[in-house]
Parts: C-alpha cells; sequence; structure tokens
C-alpha cells in the first residue's frame, strides 16, 4: 500500500504491519541475511488483513473515507475519463454556482453531458467550490444544461459528493426548496438517459436534486442518506456526538442501499479506497457508466421517461 | 379597583357561576380556554372554533388538524376518504431515543390517523377536487412512504379523473426513521406532479405552518399556484441549522409567508377564511380557460 496518506484510526494497524515489512527489507539489505520468506508471509497476511479490515468497515469508518481528503473529486473524474471536456457555466439568470459544474464532452468517442457536485481540498478550493454545497443557482444551472441534452440527445451523466444543498440566507431568498423540487420533476420528464454515481457524500434533497436518474450507482465507499449524520444526531438525539450511531441506524452504506432497492448496483474501490488508486477508481466509473447508457440507447424518449418513472414509483414500503 | 378590573371580576363571577351550573370540572375548565402562542391573549375555545382558530385579537393563525381543515374547506359530507387504511411499517428497524414503532403508536394514539395525510376526493362549492391534507401532530407531519405513496396515488387519481388536485402542507420534512426510502418519496411525488403537468391537471398547494426540508423541496412546491397561509414559516432548512452555519441572527420574517411574497416564492398570502373563496375562485377561472379552449 502506498503510503502517502496519514493513516485513518482504523488503517494504523496496516501503517504498523507495513512499516515492520520495510523494516525486514532494509534489515535484510543491510546485513545480507535472506528474509524472503519472512517478508513473503508479513506481506500475504498485511494484504489478507486488509481485504478483511475493508470489507467490514463500519458505516462512520466508510464515512472517514468517502471524506477522505484525497478521494477523487468530480473534476478529477472528468479528466480521467473523458476528453475534449468543455465546461458550459452559468444558470442565465446572474449566477455561476461553482458547486455544481457542467459540461460536454467525449467518453471513448461518445458524446455525454457530464453535471456533479464539486469539493475542493485546499482554504482556496473550499472557498470557491463552497464545500460541495449548491446554492439554488446551481440546481437552475444544472435544469439548463438538462434541457439542453435532451434537445441534443446527449446522454446526462451526474457525480454526486455534497453534504447537501447550502442552508443561508440568500439560499432560501433565491428558493432553495423550490430550485431542487423543479429539478426533481423536471428529470422527470427528460428523454435522454440519465446515470447517476454517488462519488462520496449522497446528502439529502441536495443529492437528490441531480438524481432522479434511470440508473444509480454508488462508489463502493459512499453513501446516500436523508440527511447527513450527525444532522440527523442533533435532531433525533438532540446531540452531535450521536453521529455514528446515527450513521449506523440510517442505513447508509451502498450495501445497504442495494439491498434497499434504492440503487442499481455497487461501483468497486480499490483497497482502501478510491484515493489509493485513482485510475482502478476511474476506469471502474467509465465502464459502469457506458455500459448503463449502452443498455438504453436503443430505447425510444417515451421509453426512457417511462423507465424512470417507473422506477421511482415502486419505492417505499408500507402495508395496506 | 379600576373599573375595567371590576368588568373583568364581574365577567368571571359570571363565568364561574355558568361552570358551577353545568357542573364543569376543573380539568375541563382548562380545556375551554386556549392562549394564542402570539399575543398571549386567553381565548375561550368555542370562540377560537367559531374564528377557523384564529386569535381574534392578533391575527394568529393556530396550528390546525387534517380533518379540521378539511370541515373549514370542503362542502359538508362531500369528502371521501381514500387509502385511508395503509399503515407505516418499519423497514429499517429504526431506534433514535425511542423505537420507530412505538413513535408510530404514539401518533396514532395522539392523533387518531393511521399516517400524517389525509387524502381524497370531495368538493369545494361544488367543484370536484382531489385534495390532500398533511397533519403536524403525526410525527410532525413528516413523510416516509406512506405519506409518499398516499400524495402520489392521490395526485394519479386526479388524473384519472380530470380534477383539480390540491395539496395542503404541514411538514417538518422527509421522516428521518425511513432515511432514504423517505428521500425517494420526494423523487415520487416529484413524478407523479411532471405527469399532472403533461395532463394539463391543475395543481395547487397550500403551504401552512410550517413547512420546510423535503416537502418544501418536492411536491411542496411544485404548484401552477403555490397559496402561502398568512404567517406560516415555509423553508427549506431550518432556522436553526441556518444560524449555526453562518453564526448570526436571523430577521424574525426570515421564512415566514409574508417574506416568501416579497422574495418571489408563492404566488399569494391569504387569511385562513378567505383560503376557500380563493380556491373556489381559482379553480373556476381555470376550468373556464380548459373549456374555451376546447371548442
Amino acid at each position: 500500500m502506498n503510503k502517502q496518506f496519514t493513516p485513518l484510526e482504523f488503517e494504523k494497524s496496516i501503517y504498523q504491519i507495513e512499516d515492520k515489512i520495510e523494516e525486514l527489507k532494509k534489515l535484510s539489505s543491510e546485513t545480507g541475511i535472506n528474509l524472503d520468506d519472512q517478508v513473503k508471509l508479513l506481506t500475504n497476511q498485511a494484504f489478507e488483513f486488509k481485504k478483511q479490515l475493508y470489507s467490514s468497515l463500519t458505516p462512520s469508518q466508510k464515512l472517514q473515507i468517502a471524506r477522505h481528503a484525497k478521494r477523487p473529486t468530480f473534476l478529477d473524474y472528468v479528466s480521467l475519463i473523458t476528453t475534449d471536456w468543455m465546461e458550459l457555466h452559468g444558470d442565465r439568470a446572474g449566477t455561476d454556482d461553482r458547486a455544481i459544474i457542467g459540461g460536454v464532452a467525449q467518453i471513448d468517442g461518445k458524446s455525454v453531458m457530464l453535471i456533479g457536485t464539486q469539493k475542493g481540498r485546499t482554504t482556496k478550493e473550499n472557498i470557491e467550490y463552497n464545500f460541495g454545497m449548491p446554492q439554488p443557482e446551481g440546481y437552475r444551472k444544472a435544469l439548463r444544461l438538462f434541457y439542453h441534452a435532451d434537445r441534443f440527445n446527449l446522454p446526462i451523466i451526474t457525480l454526486i459528493d455534497t453534504p447537501g444543498a447550502y442552508p443561508g440566507i440568500k439560499a432560501e431568498q433565491t428558493g432553495q426548496g423550490t430550485a431542487i423540487a423543479v429539478n426533481l420533476r423536471e428529470m422527470a420528464k427528460l428523454e435522454t438517459p440519465i446515470v447517476t454515481v454517488i462519488l462520496g457524500e449522497g446528502c439529502s434533497g441536495g443529492a437528490l436534486g441531480l438524481a432522479v436518474s434511470n440508473r444509480v450507482y454508488m462508489f463502493e465507499h459512499s453513501l446516500y442518506t436523508v440527511i447527513s449524520p450527525e444532522g440527523c444526531a442533533s435532531i433525533l438525539w438532540r446531540s452531535a456526538d450521536m453521529a455514528n450511531t446515527a450513521a449506523e441506524s440510517l442505513k447508509i452504506t451502498s450495501d445497504d442501499l442495494l439491498q434497499m432497492e434504492i440503487i442499481d448496483g455497487i461501483i468497486k474501490e480499490p483497497l482502501g479506497g478510491a484515493h489509493y488508486d485513482w485510475d482502478f477508481a476511474a476506469t471502474e466509473l467509465k465502464n459502469t457508466v457506458l455500459e448503463s447508457i449502452d443498455q438504453m440507447s436503443g430505447m425510444s424518449g417515451t421509453a426512457i421517461k417511462s423507465d424512470r418513472h417507473e422506477k421511482f414509483r415502486r419505492m417505499g414500503v408500507f402495508v395496506e | 379597583m379600576s373599573l375595567r378590573d371590576w368588568f373583568e371580576n364581574r365577567r368571571n363571577k359570571q363565568l364561574n357561576a355558568d361552570l358551577v351550573e353545568s357542573k364543569i370540572s376543573g380539568d375541563d375548565l382548562l380545556k375551554l380556554w386556549e392562549k394564542c402562542y402570539n399575543c398571549n391573549t386567553s381565548i375561550p375555545q368555542k370562540e377560537l372554533e367559531q374564528n377557523m382558530h384564529v386569535c381574534p385579537k392578533c391575527d394568529y393563525h393556530f396550528r390546525i388538524g387534517a380533518r379540521e381543515r378539511i370541515a373549514q374547506l370542503l362542502d359538508e359530507d362531500s369528502f371521501e376518504e381514500i387509502n385511508s387504511n395503509m399503515l407505516p411499517s418499519d423497514p429499517l428497524d429504526f431506534v433514535d431515543t425511542m423505537r420507530y414503532k412505538t413513535r408510530q403508536i404514539d401518533a396514532r394514539k395522539k392523533t387518531n390517523l393511521n399516517e400524517a395525510v389525509v387524502t381524497g376526493i370531495g368538493k369545494i362549492s361544488n367543484w370536484e377536487v382531489a385534495v390532500a391534507v398533511m397533519d403536524f401532530a403525526y410525527m410532525g407531519g413528516s413523510m416516509g412512504s406512506v405519506v409518499g405513496e398516499k400524495i402520489t396515488r392521490l395526485i394519479e387519481e386526479g388524473i384519472k379523473r380530470k380534477i383539480p388536485i390540491i395539496a395542503i402542507t404541514s411538514s417538518g420534512g422527509a421522516r428521518m426513521q425511513e432515511s432514504c426510502l423517505s428521500l425517494m418519496q420526494m423523487a415520487k411525488t416529484s413524478c407523479a406532479v411532471a405527469r399532472a403537468n403533461e395532463q394539463k391537471i391543475l395543481y395547487i398547494t397550500v403551504l401552512t405552518e410550517p413547512t420546510f426540508g423535503g416537502v418544501t423541496a418536492s411536491f411542496g412546491t411544485l404548484g401552477d399556484i403555490i397559496i402561502a397561509e398568512q404567517g406560516a414559516r415555509i423553508g427549506f432548512a431550518g432556522r436553526r441549522v441556518i444560524e449555526q452555519t453562518i453564526r448570526q441572527k436571523l430577521p424574525p420574517d426570515f421564512q415566514t409567508a409574508e417574506y416568501l411574497l416579497k422574495y418571489g416564492h408563492v404566488d399569494m398570502v391569504f387569511h385562513r377564511s378567505g383560503l376557500k373563496n380563493t380556491l373556489e375562485k381559482l379553480i373556476r377561472i381555470h376550468s373556464k380557460v380548459k373549456q374555451t379552449a376546447n371548442i
């Protein structure tokens, strides 16, 4: 494993084992004693241990991976999977919200519209992208681009990583609720295929506002939830300290969502999470997205629209 | 003793005499009066009821239940409820400080309702309408699978019958106890509104105290016409969340119906007493447009 990152709390034991392996290697080369067998054994054990650790993560551990500062963002994936990317700016009403970015590009020669929420890494970037929390103007920009894609038969790919829509004075004044609601309704009317991938955090209406899609996938360690675990804890338990408990109760992992039949599939991540191997994650993402667009390529606009409608019509569990 | 006190005394004596005569206990006495949250005036329950639960002194609109709203709005005996037996389940086995199952039972006892919305077909001044009324007393009017399904089916029924659809909201937002399933109800109900749009069926929403979160961000604000009830608080994010995020106090009129009108998010703000009349006019005007178009 490449050790460019500060280990997360639960990764510390792995890093310790790896340090040991390094020590052994060093010792071997310095003293000339053959320790290859020991190194091999330890390496194998470390690999098995990692495989087990990462496949049995708790929701709050996944949360740490999903929010990892080095996790690839929307624009990282755009540069890894597309050619001829051209960003299309602005809502045509006075604003270019930077938390939602959209544009046209080609993936393996196929023309598409890509729209996603963007997070930053540096303070400067975080301010520019508002920590991935869109204003109403961001949703309206996305809507303009949805209509554009619909007119030119461009499949729409939305990639989501947001803690939620921004809660602020101006956001309320310009209609955060309405902007999201209108996107939900208008996405339902589009006749071009829409594929969504949750990259990291998919929180609340802020995520759904770009995700009324024919196919919805989640990265293995991403999360999709009605409210952030912190928000849920402070409302239901009246204490933000209960966030880990809330994360468990809310059933927010990709496995949970697949079981609830809310998503269509899980995209595999490299061992340890997407940040350890961007190319691996990007290839998996590209293959999944292209395959599902391919599956819908023979469908008429009306069929695509009813496919999407039927998908959401089925959702809900109740007694009658 | 001032003249005013003397009158007050005399009134109280008279009231006490009435009470003794009707053999009303102390407990009942408390129930006979309601205190206005806004101006603190004590108002006799009966007077409040006659005034549609609006404070006669300061015009504060008390929150009312779904049944009472239906009684106020629809022609007498015209309402026929649909999907009344649909009950919530507990797909996530959710426990916070209390089991979700227990919360359901408590809410049912408290409100005498099976869920946070009542839906059905009724008449407003003889116009047939499909109407959904939310009830805040049932788990904060929150939207889980049942609310989403009942709203969706009501919209479908309105489309089938080609009659106007009216949704009267009062909700804290999506129901956290059903997590992502609740989130999906926002998509489901909005998809239903999309179909109503395509069939050119009039869809009116009436936002009442309070309407927030997932309901504001889905079918609540998708009305062809959006009416807000006077004084109602309506928004996406809650006041506390915003204050914590931006670390400043918000103006007192923030997120009120009047504030939303000022910023262009609702078509009109109405006093409760004018609501039925307003709806009747809107339905009539839009139905005429359709008739001339058909000729």
